[in-house]
């Protein structure tokens, strides 16, 4: 067993903090378990459920999959970097309006991912959306709130005023149908 | 939470020096994007003393088009499949790149990890305590392939969609060793083998892969089919890549077919390829190439789906591949594939 | 849109009825900002000084005598501080009473490929995984069990020494009413044989638990539970420790849908190493042993006969319906008393049935044990009844909407089997997703390759008995209030992210008409809240709802005493709203709720009111009666449409009506969340989540090992698998939930996968009696249409089961009193086991067997 560690600065939501881990930690260990950055999850460990994507460089990266000592001069996010202030992110405060996040636990991933989309495109279709998170898996919503959420989120983020339809909160109205 | 095991890693800033510690450390693994070496660490079915990152090598970057595509094997694949040239001249490519796992993992996955990525088995991509509780199997630590218990081989399937279309496309794999370089077709870098499925020395590393400009748009007629269970995530368990060069009166005057997830390495449907020529694209010629497409195919019980059912795909899948390449109106309901990439 | 508050007594309520100013809008849930910020503290997430690590090395055999277990080699990785092994567990545990079969380490024998047998502690997670892989165990194997039909075949060796006979843990029979009469009495009988194959839960959080010892002898365990009170429980009696030094805290679980809901032997595990070690100890399982805990969806064999008779007015009426279930139970009991009744349980609460006899079968096998998942034991038959009436619709010639509406069971009825239906929204349900989807126009009419599929479901408002019996509440609440005006709630439900914190503060904070904001909770701590039972069964909303609502009118009457002595008003004319209390016929005279609170304080001194609830009881009386019962039911029905390619057999969903009876929305938003989190859940067990185990070849290996243990392959829908919602919520409020509300977490899933199924039928004219629907399977059916042969995919039979006398219970249309007329324990298979959970052999069974089947008795009863 080797016991190699790795001494380096991690650039974690524009703050640098020097790190010293055992080489094959994960970053997703590292942010967790030597930044105590716990808001970042894990599903599979093994790359397949999206609940440990965090942005290196702009660019949602499976952190389960990541090494952190590839991590030298990238600028990592995490969920907890994504208020401002004591403000929510628009993707944040539509997220728990719309109970998006129900359980919460792969939140911290798809609102990370979600983060970067609108970063490349600011007003992405429904399909665009769908896609863009299609490797977050949720087991609670049934995706459409998160895609609704991203959606208003999006809008918000565009300066546009309103709220989505009142189906999305209430439902839709229920059909007049004579009983036979 | 399962984990990495402790090794060893070195990350060279050139080729040259990337190579010499190759050749110091021939047990050595290589790791790019490290989506496939990690999970398969992590499960121990493939174990490192050292490992060798091949990401800061600037040799191996970039996505350079000319007549052709060159891919430094370390090109991303989110980069290659997002980039317009690629999308406008190897449509096809792009969709099979696209269809790779998901979003993120593409953000982190080379071209060259995927063209040699790990060969897959339900038997195999396991974790250490489950392949105990099996007696292991012949592709590690084992004797027996349980896929077939009278296989003297082991039968892990291809697991790479990129693989097929790049034999399809007709592309070359350029290899690197500390005595010199060649380029291969890519179909030579496979060998039907599901432990030694890369015909390629340790000491050699993938660099680059070309496509040749004859292979793009305007001169071929691609498609890329793939079957799995969800519109994401999901390993092929069945694709089908289809090459198609026809004379101006419609006639095929060259096909090149490669299935992937049935075999160890991508097979070539030859014979199916063969009857293409000299045809018109006629509903008729592809159903029956399609059906020729069925015999050099070995779906096995070690994937997602029934493997017989993946047997009567092959057909269907190739038959499907070939009507959108040859531009007739595509019949088949493919699985929740979500919007492939357009042309 | 908003109905009136709850009907209470004028005694009981000191302020005129008013429209609700919370209950019933959409608000953003009060856990929402942690959950988005990251702040939520889940199990892993937790850390404590000197913590260490456990992992659990688990069987590698599935069936086994322990011969050895050799720690020689493990003891020398650096950093290991101990092990446990069985021998530091000689009590078993179990969820249920009946089934205490479980042991934190397995003391002798291992069940299933993934029984825990030792722990390995160290000071980080790399040594523990080393050491525990240098851990040698010796096996002595046994032969092993994989189906239902293996253990019917193989009663020895038996897995446990306990169960009904062999290797079968429970037998029951029961007869309500005059079956055999119904069946002649039928103008036509329908069978049908169908498979449900057992998935499971899968949350995103893989289970955790931290276990820190205080004091001399305390210890708190911090864990991903939904169930704290029951873990409390096994730890007291696996511990040997008194109840009250022992603290559970169910951390905000992510994700639960039944998984979570067992006392788990990692938990019990850290505890007691903590205990050793004197120092924090954490355990989370790998993605792997989250599959192997399972406890997820039984796989289960039915065989449903109906009878039918058409009646004048072109209705059909069910005459009789005999159920046959035989569950495969994994290697544990787990809840598996319970599942196998409830897998026969609510047949009778969705359509009229005057006779009904139901026989279910639970094996044990040595695979990880089955236990809840969301329907708990109910959507394997509810999937067969529905695709059965669509069988008999098709038969009949009736659209399968009219075939339904046309047999509803009736409001504030008791059913065949003793169970009293209050309000019945299926009707309105199904004419929801009726008009919504077209059905109507469109069914039977789609081109080739499109189709429409009808399906109903109802579902349980919590059980209406505890796990074990007691006569204390179900659910308890306090609130604690003082001069800073906050309203303190303690309860001991746990938050699973169903958002039953949400539920909790927003009905106190509507009865005290303050805000959201106001409102602290301390939820799911043994210690420091009032027991609730947990989160199963889908009782929180109308039981922890109840107690809640009971606690806050106890506070709103003692503020209002002092209040209108204060003011000089009568107390009756006080309103509580907007974070005022004021005159309703002077809104301007009146206190802030903090001032309020000070003349309350000031009035009676310190400040706390309780609140509990307790189910009302149930009519049923006979044994087995215990499961079923509900103050409420919730119903579902749901319309889906496919889209099919006969050339292939694969298939989509392409779109899902779905409409829910939820009596009242506390919250619309998390109501929504739940019902389309359901059809999502419905969907993946109908597409493609399965459970599915691999044996070796038998000469060669003794093997036995869940197939794909990992997400990748254990297949969980994508954004890329989800079709479109619609959803309806139908409110008719129910007098037994609090604002009249009901569940609405498990009942929407359960029409989904019924639903696709017949959808199949209507798109291509083949039926898949079986859960999931391969696309090989609707291939191969197409075929053997295609070749003249039945147009079906699907089980070709029940296996033959003595199952025994049936304990015969008469109706009570027939007069019946809800007992059994022939309920002496000792001649019927389901009476084996005495009530102390002690076993009586077959034989034994058998000896004190003496009575004749009682249809006279049936007869004269009626």
């Amino acid at each position: 067993m080797s016991d190699d560690l790795t001494t380096l600065r991690l650039r974690v939501n524009g703050e640098t903090r020097a790190v010293v881990f055992p080489t094959h930690h994960t970053l997703l260990e590292v942010l967790r378990e030597e930044l105590a950055l716990t808001g970042t999850k894990h599903g599979c460990e093994l790359g397949e459920c999206g609940a440990c994507a965090v942005l290196v460089d702009g660019r949602p990266v499976l952190s389960c999959l990541a090494l952190a000592a590839e991590m030298e001069g990238r600028e990592i996010e995490t969920v907890e970097g994504l208020q401002i202030g004591n403000e929510l992110h628009p993707l944040q405060a539509t997220f728990a309006d719309l109970n998006a996040a129900q359980c919460g636990y792969c939140t911290p991933g798809i609102l990370m991912t979600a983060k970067a989309l609108l970063a490349e495109n600011p007003r992405p279709s429904g399909d665009e959306i769908r896609e863009a998170l299609a490797g977050n898996l949720c087991r609670c919503t049934g995706y459409h709130k998160i895609v609704e959420a991203v959606d208003w989120a999006a809008a918000r983020m565009r300066g546009e005023e309103g709220t989505p339809p009142a189906e999305v909160f209430y439902g839709s109205p229920v059909p007049d149908a004579p009983r036979v | 939470m399962l984990r990495l095991p402790a090794f060893r890693f070195l990350q060279p800033k050139t080729l040259g020096e990337a190579a010499a510690m190759l050749a110091g450390e021939p047990e050595a693994r290589l790791v790019a994007g490290g989506t496939d070496l990690w999970p398969n660490l992590k499960r121990r079915h493939q174990k490192a003393q050292t490992v060798v990152s091949l990401m800061r090598l600037p040799e191996l970057r970039g996505l350079h088009v000319n007549g052709g595509l060159r891919l430094g094997a370390t090109a991303l694949l989110a980069d290659i499949e997002t980039d317009t040239q690629v999308r406008a001249r190897w449509p096809s490519l792009a969709t099979a790149i696209a269809s790779i796992s998901s979003p993120p993992l593409r953000n982190m996955g080379t071209i060259g990890g995927n063209v040699c990525v790990d060969t897959r088995c339900t038997y195999y991509n396991q974790t250490e305590d489950w392949r105990r509780s099996i007696g292991y199997c012949l592709k590690a630590e084992g004797s027996t392939c349980w896929v077939a218990t009278s296989s003297p081989t082991c039968l892990a399937h291809t697991a790479s969609d990129s693989a097929p279309m790049l034999c399809a496309l007709g592309a070359q794999a350029r290899l690197v060793a500390p005595d010199g370089e060649r380029e291969i077709p890519l179909e030579q870098l496979y060998q039907d083998d599901g432990i030694q499925y890369l015909a390629k020395r340790s000491d050699e590393i993938l660099t680059d892969l070309l496509v040749p400009g004859e292979a793009d748009a305007a001169h071929c007629r691609s498609a890329f089919w793939k079957l799995r269970r969800r519109g994401t995530i999901d390993f092929a368990v069945l694709s089908a890549a289809v090459a198609l060069w026809t004379d101006p009166s419609g006639e095929v005057t060259r096909a090149r077919i490669y299935l992937g997830a049935v075999g160890s390495q991508p097979v070539a449907a030859t014979d199916a390829a063969q009857f293409l020529i000299g045809k018109p694209l006629t509903a008729e010629t592809l159903a029956e190439a399609a059906r020729l497409a069925r015999k050099p195919a070995y779906p096995m019980d070690n994937t997602d789906f029934q493997a017989q059912w993946r047997g009567t795909m092959v057909v269907q899948y190739t038959e499907a591949a070939l009507r959108e390449a040859a531009g007739l109106p595509v019949e088949r309901l493919a699985p929740r594939h979500l919007p492939v990439v357009a042309g | 849109m908003a109905e009136p508050i709850r009907k209470i007594t004028p005694e009981e309520d000191p302020a005129p009825e008013r429209e609700p100013r919370l209950i019933g809008k959409p608000f953003r849930r009060v856990d929402g900002r942690a959950k988005v910020t990251g702040a939520t503290r889940f199990a892993d997430d937790l850390s404590f000084p000197r913590m260490c690590w456990v992992r659990l090395v688990r069987s590698t055999v599935p069936h086994a005598v322990i011969r050895s277990i050799d720690l020689g080699e493990a003891e020398k990785v650096p950093g290991v501080l101990g092990f446990l092994t069985g021998k530091d567990f000689p009590i078993p545990f179990g969820i249920l009473p009946v089934s205490q079969d479980e042991h934190a380490l397995c003391p002798d024998k291992v069940r299933f490929v993934g029984d825990p047998v030792v722990a390995v502690a160290a000071t980080t997670e790399d040594a523990a995984y080393e050491a525990a892989w240098k851990v040698k165990v010796d096996y002595e194997p046994l032969p092993t069990i994989g189906s239902v039909q293996e253990a019917l075949d193989t009663p020895e060796p038996r897995i446990h020494d306990y169960g009904d006979e062999g290797n079968l843990h429970k037998v029951v029979s029961m007869t309500f009413g005059a079956v055999e009469e119904g069946f002649a009495a039928a103008d036509e009988i329908f069978e049908d044989t169908i498979w449900y194959e057992g998935n499971t839960h899968l949350p995103m959080e893989q289970h955790s638990a931290v276990a820190v010892p205080e004091d001399d002898d305390r210890v708190t365990l911090w864990s991903s539970s939904q169930t704290p009170h029951y873990v409390h429980r096994a730890l007291t009696k696996v511990l040997g420790l008194p109840a009250s030094r022992i603290r559970v805290v169910a951390c905000s679980n992510g994700g639960g849908f039944g998984g979570k809901s067992d006392p788990f032997n990692h938990e019990i595990v850290v505890a007691k190493m903590a205990l050793k070690l004197g120092r924090p100890v954490k355990i989370t399982l790998t993605r792997e042993e989250v599959f192997l805990c399972h406890r997820g969806r039984h796989p289960v064999l039915m065989s449903v006969k109906t009878g039918i008779k058409r009646e004048s007015d072109g209705r059909v009426s069910i005459t009789a319906q005999r159920l046959q279930t035989a569950l495969d139970g994994g290697a544990y009991g787990s809840y598996g008393v319970a599942s196998t009744y409830y897998t026969g349980a609510l047949q009778t609460v969705t359509y009229k049935m005057p006779a009904y006899e139901f026989q279910g079968v639970r094996a044990f096998t040595n695979k990880p044990p089955c236990g809840p998942k969301r329907g708990h034991g109910t959507p394997q038959p509810r999937f067969a009844f529905e695709v059965h009436l669509d069988k008999i619709a098709a038969k009949t010639g009736l659209n399968p909407a009219d075939l339904r509406l046309g047999m509803l069971a009736e409001p504030d009825t008791v059913t065949a089997n003793w169970l009293r239906v209050g309000t019945m929204g299926l009707g309105k349900c199904i004419e929801a997703v009726v008009a919504g989807s077209g059905f109507r126009e469109r069914w039977g009419k789609l081109p080739p390759g499109r189709g429409l599929g009808l399906a109903c479901g109802s579902y349980l408002c919590g059980a209406g008995l505890p796990i074990y019996w007691n006569h204390m509440p179900q659910s308890g609440v306090m609130i604690k209030l003082d001069r800073s005006g906050g309203v303190a709630v303690f309860c001991g439900q746990a938050e699973i992210g169903q958002g039953s914190d949400s539920v909790l503060a927003a009905i106190v904070a509507e009865i005290l008409g303050v805000s959201l904001s106001d409102i602290r909770l301390c939820v799911a701590d043994t210690d420091l809240t009032p027991v609730d039972l947990g989160s199963y069964s889908s009782r929180v909303t109308l039981m922890m709802g109840n107690a809640a609502v009971q606690a806050a009118e106890r506070a709103r009457e003692q503020i209002a005493q002092a209040v209108g002595q204060q003011l000089e008003i009568p107390s009756g004319r006080l309103v509580f709203a907007d974070g005022r209390v004021f005159d309703a016929t002077d809104p301007d005279t009146g206190l802030s709720f903090q001032d309020a609170v000070i003349a309350t304080e000031a009035r009676f001194g310190t400040l706390a009111t309780t609140g509990s609830y307790i189910p009302p009881r149930s009519p049923g009386k006979y044994r087995g009666a215990g499961v079923g019962p509900s103050p409420a039911y919730s119903y579902s029905a749901a319309v889906i449409e496919v889209e099919v390619d006969p050339a292939t057999g694969l298939w989509n969903p392409l779109h899902v009506w779905i409409a829910h009876d939820i009596g009242k929305s506390i919250n619309p938003v998390l109501v929504m969340g739940q019902v389309e989190g359901g059809v999502y859940m419905g969907l993946g067990e109908v597409m493609m989540e399965e459970s599915a185990f691999r044996r070796l070849p038998r000469h060669l290996s003794n093997a036995l090992v869940h197939k794909f243990p990992s997400m990748l392959e254990y297949k969980s829908p994508s954004f890329a698998d989800m079709p479109p919602v619609t959803t309806y919520l139908i409110e008719d409020p129910d007098p037994q939930g609090p604002f009249g509300a009901k569940e609405v977490g498990q009942g929407p899933l359960l029409p989904v996968m019924p639903a696709v199924a017949n959808a199949i039928y209507d798109a291509v004219g083949v039926r898949i009696d079986q859960s999931p629907i391969h696309p090989h399977m609707v291939l191969k059916a197409l075929q053997a249409k295609a070749k003249g042969d039945e147009a079906r995919f699907g089980p070709k039979a029940f296996p033959e089961v003595d199952f025994g006398e049936t304990l015969l219970v008469p109706t009570p249309a027939q007069g019946g009193d809800g007992k059994a007329i022939n309920d002496f324990k000792d001649k019927l298979r389901s009476g084996m086991r005495s009530a102390s959970g002690t076993m009586m052999s077959r034989e034994e069974a058998l000896r004190n067997k003496k009575v004749s089947v009682l249809t006279t008795e049936l007869k004269g009863a009626r």
